[in-house]
């Protein structure tokens, strides 16, 4: 793992999971596994979090929600599915609400397996998170910087 | 007569892991009405049931809620055994209890960090999940999974517990109960706290009787009524009576949580004394065919499992009623004329499950 630079804040949503990975999420934040020694706290606020972490499958009902709190977060961000409900809808797969993983509405950057999954794996993903934040956020400030030149120019 | 607004509470808010949606009509800081909207994790895994083998749906049972998974898995597969007539070995039985009374109690210390959480004393939420995580530790040890443990089965339970394992869970729960009576003085005596919980959310004991309140919610308003008196599993044979408190409030119900705990570790420490040798689970022939209704007490309160076979292996019907679902109109009483700041605490100490609710 290289060295981090920056505090990156998470944001969970629980789409349509059996509550399994979401209690999971919130232990790996607890002082056993303790996520918050990667820098990472957190928040409730879409507006403050830079990694989206959401658990279960999407249904018609929160389609809409996990979709706005992506909306509402800001550039560079990225997306963990966690679980295997957030894969592809699990166990619930043939369920009559279920329309299918996280990526049926927003691009999802790392899956994390497992059902429920377990802390040291949601730890792993949110580290992988990070590392992919900051290429994202590499190339963000790159082509940032070309668009104001293109447009002083003109 | 001052303006109302509308507050949106939800989908996604900090207070709670899952998401219920709220709409806070209020009178400047004083709730008016709260008109709740679910649905947000309907999966509808009721329907499932026609198309997975009733000893499968053991699976999807206990995926209803990954908090008290073991009480579904277990509550589905007892019914069925009804139905199937099959007669469950007794050591099957005191090992379903003793599962139980640690999924009681990881639920329990679960809801009482998310309650610190909601008053804002995070290091006491710290202290209550690094407990839990000892749970969680002796479900891993006896069944290999965490949260999700596929160890009942229709006829009983997969895996057996040894003497040793036995004992040294004895050992691990006598040093647990040291830190849960030092956490249990922090939530009942220290000042802050008592400032945030009394006196705040009453629910009265004929209005709790009315609304149909379950668990530890309607125990905190002085009803004392308690599933496992009616002897499932092996409660049977074991000794304790419902606790209870007549105050009403919010402190109330951390109160009959807390005292759960205890209770829970002496359930299992008779069980543990109680427990014969034998097989773990008896053989199952042919199919279901009849219906049964069954009840259990959940860490919630009381989740209720119709089951209806038809002879063939999928089954006709599955029905759970749970406890959440059971508290929400009390909830909702209590809402009314609460200030805003105290709406997450209100809706916190009817412990909900919403995944339950909407499976």
């Amino acid at each position: 793992m290289s060295k981090l630079k920056r505090s990156p804040w998470i944001i969970h949503y629980d789409g349509s999971s059996c509550n399994g990975c979401d209690i999971e999420v919130l232990a790996s934040l607890t002082p056993l596994y303790d996520a918050e020694r990667f820098g990472v706290i957190n928040t409730g606020n879409p507006k403050h979090a830079d990694i989206f972490l959401v658990t279960g499958g999407i249904n018609a009902q929160n389609e809409s929600v996990v979709r706005q709190i992506y909306e509402q977060m800001p550039k560079p961000k990225v997306v963990v599915a966690v679980g295997i409900c957030a894969y592809n809808g699990g166990i619930f797969k043939d369920c009559y609400n279920i329309l299918g993983g996280v990526d049926k509405v927003i691009p999802v950057d790392i899956y994390v397996p497992g059902c429920a999954a377990r802390p040291q794996a949601i730890i792993d993903g949110i580290i992988q998170a990070t590392e992919l934040l900051e290429q994202k956020q590499m190339e963000y400030e790159r082509t940032e910087k070309h668009q104001k030149k293109g447009s002083d120019n003109t | 007569m001052s303006t109302r607004s509308v507050v949106p509470f939800g989908p996604q808010h900090p207070v709670l892991p899952e998401p219920i949606h709220l709409d806070l009509v209020l009178e400047d800081e004083t709730v008016v009405e709260a008109i709740p909207s679910i649905g947000f994790i309907h999966r509808g895994l009721e329907k499932l049931v026609e198309q997975r083998d009733f000893q499968d749906y053991v699976y999807v049972a206990e995926r209803i809620c990954g908090i008290c998974s073991f009480m579904h898995g277990m509550g589905y597969c007892e019914s069925v055994e009804h139905i199937m007539d099959i007669e469950v070995p007794d050591r099957a039985k005191y090992l379903r209890t003793i599962w139980c009374e640690f999924s009681r109690l990881h639920s329990h210390l679960l809801w009482l960090g998310l309650l610190a959480d909601a008053f804002g004393f995070e290091s006491l939420f710290m202290h209550s999940w690094r407990l839990r995580e000892k749970i969680l530790d002796m479900f891993e040890i006896s069944t290999g999974g965490r949260l999700i443990f596929s160890v009942n089965k229709v006829g009983g339970v997969r895996k057996d517990m040894d003497s040793d394992m036995l004992h040294q869970f004895e050992t691990t729960l006598v040093d647990m109960e040291k830190d849960m009576r030092e956490l249990t003085k922090t939530f009942l005596n220290d000042y802050s706290v008592k400032t945030r919980l009394k006196g705040i959310g009453i629910l009265s004991k004929q209005e709790a009787f009315d609304l149909g309140a379950a668990g530890p919610f309607m125990r905190a308003s002085g009803i004392a009524l308690d599933n496992r008196k009616l002897g499932y599993a092996a409660y049977g044979n074991l000794d304790f009576e419902p606790i209870i408190s007549n105050e009403c409030d919010c402190y109330a119900r951390c109160y009959v949580r807390t005292q759960e705990l205890f209770q829970s570790v002496d359930l299992i420490r008779q069980a543990i004394a109680k427990i014969p040798a034998g097989e773990i689970s008896a053989p199952v022939k042919g199919f279901p065919k009849g219906e049964y209704f069954m009840r259990v007490e959940q860490p919630r309160g009381e989740g209720l499992y119709y089951v209806k076979g038809n002879g063939t292996k999928f089954l006709d019907r599955v029905r759970v009623r749970t406890p959440t679902f059971a508290n929400l109109p009390a909830m909702l009483k209590t809402l009314k004329g609460a200030q805003l700041a105290d709406v997450p605490i209100l809706i916190l100490t009817i412990d909900p499950c919403i995944s339950c609710t909407e499976r």
